[in-house]
């Protein structure tokens, strides 16, 4: 492998490993401040236990997209100094306002919120997480604003080979981000929802199987409490049945959302990047049905040996253009377009190395977009379609005793992940092989503006340096993964009164009342 | 070398130079601090308890100071791209270093107290101790390394190999900002603890300063030897009276004043640095003709103006809710201060845990 492939595979193993904890910490984020807002209004005890208990799963998350988006700001700079020189003029601007507008928001007010709980009042503490969940979506808007000039770059002319901005409002209202951001914004809140999901079921389950909890003769629940184990208590019940249900409503939501979002997506990619429409597709020749199993060789590039086993005639024009019989051109068709389009073959520039004068393959791995398109769909609708029967199977107040069906909760935490990252894998490798997909609107132009992957890596960089930082990070990261996954399992068994000590401290005779002067929270 | 339509027609490069400055500025006064607290966490606290102030001193702020980092990231990304992409790619393995240093650093602070054993904070101990010295030892190497030079050609691409960047420079300038960082941390702790801990950082800061301080000075000094101008060698002399004065409050005891000095030490001797070296942003050692300078590495002034704007809106916010931040966790924190670390227990355990009675609290194991 060379400098090239190792730099990819660096960019997308940090990024997808990022992107497991950005959307959890966007989701749950919001839903810690709604939790907390109706604490604050109601006074309902079970609230400011959601608060405290969601709070700290959130927390022990948050680092992690924190540690791991600091790696995302440099490396542009160290492994793709190519393509930061070709783009900085555009896509630096929207970098630095996302530090600036977002990430300071964001940590000061977290770190307002975490230290704050005695020291601000009820109102202004909770106004410091309101801020810190709208910074997090804030610096959703700001990057996706980067990614989307990537996918579809506007508001620049070409000077001196460079883009150079000349239309701010188009860059920051450009229509891919526009229909982006709530695409993804919806899909974090699916994680949340699954998250709340599988962790209540397991407590209910857990009361039930402790004895907490019965069911009468109408298999409704009836609470019950143990004064023995801290936090066992009937309003313990109410913070899960009510999470149960918030995080079952939130991932049917968040499901709606993003195929509504997703379908203004499809139309918009249909006519700004046609080559990835056809790639999700494995759609080889012209036509208008919607495969729903393809076989054979995808990799094959020139379709020698794709076949459509089931195919919904209409649905693919459908998702394109909105009715059931526009052509949708296929992979054969679009790259000899491409080819006449952009050349051929690498031009014979010293930035391509070895690769110049190669013939260009206009054809994404349609392995990857066939299949992430589909994960991506089809973990989104397996997590909704649970959760709608997790809410009817609790509409009596409880979980089912069978211990199968809580590992099932709990495992089907990772579905919405898997949909999250599946996208994101396909849009990207979708993109391929330019890194700056061309703006078709501009096809023709001497203004227009492209970059080829091939053509972005940082020249001066040896494989061998790559090679060592992936294999730094990769390792870091996966230990890291371990010891986060670890932890929030241990807070998740605690339960309430692992993000709540005075739970069990309550029924002592006094000698654990902590002073004013003792913090409300320390590390 | 081409360069976008700016040169220096406008002094909006020159304005984002200075603000690239600033920024960097800020981020090794405020993240300087919290760098040297995560070092004096293995070098001078005494036990469990004094470890635990001195990582309280830092916990609600340490993020927010670590955002100035990514903010002269993304700034100089957007202002200055070839700074950027020449600088960050020449230093790739200090910089990955860096990387992981900041990674275990900011994982150790959240984590760290999650689970009351001794072994588990025993290793986000040093999570934090050496992540804090490797990430301030890169980054200094790195500023050191944009005012003395990489071997740079025409493309402003590094030559020579992965460790090419490797010179004294880049040791002297970590030194700098690990020794700055040690320094400025016992000023901050003795502004911010009380008891044992106050008396003994005070004593500590006043014992140290000028050998803490002395790298940063043979750097701004040396910078200023090579390219001095009269306004650069003024702002150093102005850092070195600082430095003088600090020395003499130190002595006296005055630890807010300290404080404040350290921060008008930092500023005249890193401004003097900055504008000994203006208009290059990053000299090369190979050929003066392939040295970046604010000219030929900025972004066009349509986007550095828009920047502007976006930089006068959002810097005073920043400035703003940052200081009330330092207002709210005004308050000296003690051994006494700190409520005891609580084992989390699987909520069906906690009866075999706790006995019988379940009146006991969990024993907080090994604490």
């Amino acid at each position: 492998m060379d400098a090239l492939e190792i730099a990819r595979w660096q960019f997308g193993i940090t990024t997808v490993y990022h992107f497991m904890m950005v959307p959890l910490t966007i989701g749950l984020g919001l839903v810690v401040a709604v939790m907390q807002t109706v604490w604050f209004r109601t006074r309902k005890p079970e609230y400011l236990r959601m608060t405290k208990f969601w709070g700290k799963l959130f927390l022990i998350n948050f680092i992690m997209g924190v540690a791991t988006g600091i790696v995302q700001e440099f490396q542009f700079g160290m492994a793709w100094s190519e393509y930061s020189r070709f783009v900085g003029d555009v896509f630096g601007a929207p970098l630095a306002m996302e530090a600036l507008l977002a990430f300071f928001v964001e940590s000061t007010f977290l770190g307002l919120w975490i230290f704050g709980w005695k020291l601000l009042r009820p109102g202004l503490h909770l106004v410091a997480l309101w801020c810190a969940v709208i910074g997090s979506a804030v610096s959703a808007y700001f990057i996706i604003v980067a990614n989307s000039w990537m996918q579809h770059p506007v508001g620049v002319t070409l000077v001196n080979g460079r883009p150079v901005m000349t239309d701010a409002w188009a860059v920051f209202t450009n229509n891919t981000a526009l229909v982006a951001v709530p695409h993804t914004l919806l899909g974090a809140l699916g994680v949340a929802g699954a998250f709340l999901l599988g962790i209540s079921w397991y407590h209910l389950w857990q009361r039930r199987h402790d004895g907490i909890d019965a069911v009468d003769a109408n298999g409704r629940v009836v609470p019950g409490a143990n004064p023995e184990l801290p936090g066992r208590d009937r309003a313990d019940h109410a913070v899960w049945l009510r999470s149960l249900r918030i995080g079952a409503v939130v991932a049917m939501i968040s499901f709606a959302g993003t195929a509504i979002t997703g379908d203004l997506q499809g139309k918009l990619m249909f006519e700004q990047q046609p080559m990835k429409m056809a790639a999700a597709e494995a759609a080889c020749h012209d036509g208008t049905s919607f495969s729903v199993l393809s076989v054979g060789d995808l990799g094959s590039k020139d379709c020698s040996n794709v076949a459509a086993v089931i195919e919904i005639p209409g649905l693919l024009s459908f998702l394109a253009k909105g009715d059931f019989s526009t052509d949708v051109k296929g992979v054969n068709s679009l790259q000899t377009e491409y080819k006449q389009a952009y050349g051929a073959a690498l031009p014979n520039n010293p930035i391509y190395g070895d690769r110049a004068g190669q013939s260009i393959q206009y054809v994404p791995v349609m392995e990857v977009t066939y299949w992430g398109f589909r994960m991506m769909i089809g973990f989104g609708g397996i997590a909704a379609l649970a959760a709608a029967v997790a809410l009817y199977l609790t509409r009596k107040g409880t979980v089912p005793q069978a211990r199968w069906l809580m590992r099932l909760a709990v495992v089907g935490i990772l579905a919405p992940f898997g949909a999250n990252a599946a996208g994101w894998i396909f849009t990207e490798m979708g993109r391929q092989p330019f890194v700056v997909a061309p703006n078709p609107s501009m096809a023709g132009s001497v203004d227009q503006v492209f970059m080829f992957t091939a053509a972005a890596v940082s020249p001066g960089v040896s494989a061998g340096e790559i090679l060592t930082s992936l294999v730094i990070l990769t390792l870091v990261y996966a230990a890291l993964m371990v010891v986060e996954v670890r932890l929030l399992w241990r807070y998740t068994r605690g339960g309430v009164a692992s993000a709540m000590p005075e739970l069990a401290e309550k029924h002592d005779d006094g000698e654990h009342k902590q002073s004013d002067d003792v913090l409300a929270f320390a590390y | 070398m081409e360069t976008l339509p700016t040169a220096l027609s406008t002094p909006l490069p020159t304005v984002w130079f200075c603000a690239v400055a600033v920024l960097w500025i800020g981020y090794l006064f405020l993240e300087g601090f919290d760098l040297g607290v995560g070092m004096l966490m293995k070098l001078f606290a005494r036990d469990e308890a004094e470890r635990r102030v001195l990582l309280n001193t830092v916990g609600p702020v340490w993020d927010g100071n670590e955002v100035w980092l990514l903010t002269a990231g993304g700034a100089t990304f957007a202002a200055f791209p070839r700074w950027y992409a020449s600088l960050f790619s020449g230093l790739y393995l200090p910089l990955t270093l860096a990387l992981v240093a900041l990674i275990f650093r900011a994982v150790a602070f959240e984590y760290r107290g999650k689970i009351a054993s001794a072994r588990w904070t025993a290793a986000w101990d040093w999570a934090i101790g050496l992540g804090s010295f490797l990430a301030a030892f890169c980054v200094g190497a790195m500023l050191a390394l944009t005012t003395t030079g990489l071997p740079l050609d025409a493309n402003g691409d590094r030559v020579g190999g992965p460790f090419a960047w490797f010179t004294w420079y880049a040791v002297l300038g970590g030194l700098a900002v690990v020794g700055f960082a040690l320094v400025h941390a016992l000023a901050f702790l003795a502004l911010k603890t009380d008891g044992d801990v106050r008396v003994r950082a005070h004593r500590a800061f006043r014992r140290w300063m000028p050998l803490g301080i002395l790298p940063l000075v043979v750097w701004a000094v040396d910078i200023q030897l090579r390219n001095g101008k009269w306004w650069s060698w003024t702002l150093t002399a102005l850092a070195a009276l600082a430095a003088l004065v600090l020395w003499q409050l130190a002595r006296r005891g005055s630890e807010g004043r300290a404080f404040l000095l350290m921060a008008a030490f930092l500023s005249s001797g890193a401004a003097g640095i900055f504008s000994a070296v203006y208009p290059v942003v990053l000299p090369s050692t190979l050929d003066p003709a392939n040295s970046l300078t604010v000219g030929t590495a900025s972004s066009s002034s349509y986007t550095l103006g828009l920047m502007t704007v976006v930089a006068l809106i959002g810097l005073p916010l920043v400035l703003a809710y940052q200081s009330w931040t330092y207002w709210v966790f005004r308050r000296r924190i003690t051994v006494g201060s700190i409520p005891t670390a609580h084992n989390v227990v699987p909520a069906f355990l906690t009866r075999l845990v706790t006995g019988s009675h379940g009146a006991e609290r969990a024993p907080a194991k090994e604490a």
